[in-house]
């Protein structure tokens, strides 16, 4: 029988939208089962369109910058979107997959995305902003596969 | 090497190699053999452990200057 895998994804910055998608992707390449339970920032990942994910230096003194960079530099206007830019160019530049090629490669090979209600409803958003091939439950939903699941994890 | 099929990852980064691998893999027969060529250095150890969870087996790794190229013979009871 497969071994599952179950994860929850929390979060919906560019940095943070990879670890659910390889892991997710790479045990389906392993021929596991793999159910994503998306909540709360990570709902941002099942947009239609995520190409404007972001990722922020403020408050992430792990970030490898250029120059150090004090963090009411970080404030001004303009850096977020410059430290996005750098990290898509060094992601291009390095044959990292992009977010959709592997959210896409996720869908094809069966990966089960289920977004959550609740959040869903707290932020307002429409079965419409998402993607096709989604479903919508609730912590009820994920630990009907988590229950059985061999591996686990909150990202 | 007789080979069935060539799938080319070279310059691509974790996971592409072994998602470019099973895609491959997809399109053969049991028994046929994949070639497969990836720079990713971490990819050696990655093929080990994809053939070793999967039941393929890795029948050769050849390298080359930069270049890993792996030769992966599908499972039998492949689905």
């Amino acid at each position: 029988m497969a071994k599952k895998l179950a994860l929850i994804a929390s979060k919906g910055t560019l940095d943070w939208a990879y670890p659910p998608f390889i892991l997710a992707s790479t045990a389906a390449a392993l021929d596991y089962e793999v159910c994503i339970f998306f909540t709360f920032y990570g709902l941002t990942l099942l947009k239609k369109d995520i190409s404007d994910l972001k990722v922020s230096p403020l408050g992430n003194p792990a970030m490898p910058m250029p120059v150090p960079m004090p963090n009411f530099v970080q404030m001004l206007p303009g850096m977020e979107s410059m430290a996005t830019m750098m990290m898509k160019q060094q992601i291009a530049d390095k044959g990292v997959a992009s977010i959709e090629d592997l959210r896409r490669a996720c869908l094809e090979s069966g990966v089960k995305l289920i977004a959550c209600q609740m959040t869903v409803d707290l932020f307002d958003f429409k079965r419409s902003d998402f993607i096709e091939g989604i479903e919508i439950g609730g912590a009820a939903t994920f630990f009907e596969f988590a229950g059985n699941s061999d591996v686990s994890l909150f990202i | 090497m007789d080979f069935d099929k060539e799938v080319d990852a070279k310059n691509l980064n974790c996971p592409l190699p072994i998602l470019r691998c099973k895609k491959g893999l997809n399109d053969l027969q049991a028994n046929q053999v994949l070639k497969i060529m990836a720079t990713d250095p971490g990819s050696v150890k990655d093929f080990e452990a994809f053939c070793k969870q999967t039941g393929h087996t890795l029948l050769q790794l050849d390298q080359t200057d930069k270049v890993f190229t792996f030769y992966i013979k599908k499972r039998n009871d492949a689905l």
